[in-house]
């Protein structure tokens, strides 16, 4: 490898080193004013103009802020869990375009570290589960008892969610017949028909919602619940620390964004933009703005949803990934490997989609009236005496 | 069926439908009701660039008003000083120099009449004791002081409080303006 071909992927590295943080922090701007307008406040303002310096604000205190560390902690593996946590945050982006990345490799820049490789959401996934540790070892460090509980909690969370996880891109692996991401991508730019969110929309629900569960945001979060618990795994810590849990947890949602976009939502591909030729420079401008415009709307999705719905019971929580989910992934796959053998067309997979989302909802349904039907009988019970 | 049994009313839980059982409906539900927050009338005050409209009766710093010769309108009566619950007024009372014209309408006037607004508790019964309409709370309500000793506020700050706000619509000199209250009238 000559330094010619190395220059594209050095620059990409710079950025995500560079860029990512700042993106991270800014999210934590953008979700203190959403958070804001929902509640019809205004949200942060002081600093800067409509406050954007905040985030600026918040990362210099932060990084002043004294170092308090336990006497009771396992220091080496207290200093070591954040920065693998953000480590294995960063690195999962290594596959990951975050801009358009032209299907020649020569040309021109590229917003990937390493374009085209063939085990790409393979890598990103092995990679992303790696950051269980960075939570697992945290708790352990604190050596404190609610912290492990914590982190024994996220863990399990974490555990449970990657299946449907892996499940869910399976349809989309296979009808693409690739892992690679870009190819994934260019699978799709056939207009609006082409994003896979039309044949997989079950698999995009799954993927979107297990992510969120990946990425510890709400409904999800069950290992932080700010409102209910003592932190869970991040009590011992404070400072710089302390953000480097917030700031793995921000990459990841930045991660699942652009990943949602790539995977179901035809990446930088919109009906317009579809001809491979475009590569000028305004071609590339608008793809990019076209990419980054379907991640934020994600992301602001994302935000949106942590004030719309309630955080979930734990068992509630587990019932959901190996009652509900588990199951529809596997049934959802099960129809795309059926179709794909006999060669029946895109649309049955739509088909098969809606059908397995309403039995699930009709087995629900079942499942609720006979429970229903069980209370009333222990309570007839009690009230009147068995067998009287 | 027995007696006992014909008594009990069921309640049986509401069966779920299947909008209900995906979730989904629920979940759009949510996010309208969130989004139209989003675009609803914020509530948020954003004090020091917007002053807030205050009632008309409220409570703030007190002045001592003046009467029509300039002169302080109190006449140390000593009511003000023993209604205040908070026991944050001290006056001194002086006999007023009987010659002079300007004081022609009084017995006594406050030597010093000293308020200490950290003690204060703005309840407004120093203004409705005062027979004359002397004492008057205003709607300064941003006190702020970097020592305890500028928090006692003299007749001369009280006077300079009466110079600052008088002229203002939001604290008009609500009555008698210029001379003094009934009580006086027996003096002239």
């Amino acid at each position: 490898m000559t330094w010619m071909n190395t220059w594209p992927s050095l620059l990409a590295i710079i950025i995500v080193i560079a860029v990512m943080p700042i993106a991270a922090l800014y999210m934590t701007f953008l979700e203190r004013k959403i958070a804001a307008w929902v509640q019809d406040r205004v949200g942060p303002n002081r600093v800067g103009p409509a406050g954007a310096f905040q985030a600026i604000a918040d990362a210099v205190k932060i990084m002043l802020k004294e170092q308090v560390i336990p006497d009771h902690v396992n220091r080496g593996v207290y200093f070591v869990a954040p920065a693998i946590s953000v480590f294995t945050a960063t690195f999962a982006l290594c596959v990951v375009p975050f801009g358009p990345v032209p299907l020649n490799s020569g040309d021109g820049v590229r917003y990937i570290i390493a374009p085209h490789i063939d085990t790409g959401l393979m890598f990103l996934f092995s990679i992303a589960s790696l950051s269980a540790y960075g939570i697992i070892l945290g708790g352990w460090a604190s050596n404190n008892k609610y912290s492990l509980y914590g982190a024994v909690r996220s863990c399990a969370q974490f555990l449970s969610y990657e299946i449907p996880l892996g499940l869910s891109v399976l349809g989309v692996v296979a009808t693409s017949g690739t892992l690679n991401i870009e190819t994934i991508v260019h699978h799709q730019s056939s207009g609006w028909f082409g994003w896979n969110i039309w044949w997989q929309p079950l698999g995009a629900i799954l993927f979107f919602v297990s992510a969120l569960a990946e990425t510890n945001r709400l409904p999800f979060d069950l290992p932080e619940c700010e409102q209910e618990l003592v932190g869970g795994f991040h009590t011992e810590y404070s400072g710089i620390k302390f953000v480097m849990f917030f700031l793995a947890e921000n990459i990841h949602v930045v991660t699942v964004s652009i990943l949602t976009v790539l995977l179901f939502f035809g990446g930088w591909h919109f009906p317009g933009l579809e001809s491979q030729s475009e590569w000028g420079f305004i071609g590339f401008l608008l793809r990019f703005f076209v990419v980054y415009a379907k991640v934020m709307a994600v992301i602001f999705f994302i935000m949106l949803l942590r004030w719309t719905l309630p955080r979930f019971r734990f068992d509630q929580l587990m019932g959901l990934a190996w009652k509900g989910m588990i199951p529809l992934g596997l049934l959802n796959f099960f129809g795309v490997v059926l179709a794909m053998s006999f060669g029946w067309p895109l649309w049955t997979l739509a088909v098969v989609s809606t059908t397995l989302v309403f039995a699930a909802g009709w087995i629900n349904v079942g499942r609720a009236r006979s429970a229903v039907a069980r209370r009333a009988q222990m309570a007839h019970d009690v009230v009147i005496g068995v067998g009287n | 069926m027995s007696k006992r049994e014909k008594k009990i009313k069921w309640a049986d839980d509401p069966k779920i439908t299947i909008a209900q059982s995906l979730y989904f409906p629920a979940i759009v539900e949510g996010l309208k009701t969130t989004i139209s927050h989003i675009f609803a009338p914020r509530s948020t005050r954003e004090y020091p660039e917007v002053e807030p409209t205050l009632p008309p009766n409220y409570r703030g710093v007190h002045r001592l008003n003046r009467d029509d010769k300039g002169n302080v309108k109190c006449v140390a009566c000593f009511l003000c000083q023993t209604a205040c619950p908070a026991f944050c007024i001290t006056i001194e009372a002086a006999p007023a120099p009987r010659d002079d014209p300007q004081w022609a309408d009084r017995d006594k006037y406050p030597a010093t009449f000293v308020i200490d607004e950290l003690r204060c508790i703005y309840c407004g019964m120093c203004e409705e004791a005062c027979p004359v309409d002397a004492i008057e709370l205003t709607s300064i309500y941003d006190l702020t002081g970097s020592s305890r000793e500028e928090m006692i506020y003299d007749k001369e700050k009280l006077l300079q409080v009466f110079d600052e706000t008088s002229k203002s619509p939001k604290d008009p000199v609500r009555t008698h303006r210029g001379e003094l209250g009934m009580a006086s009238e027996e003096i002239k």
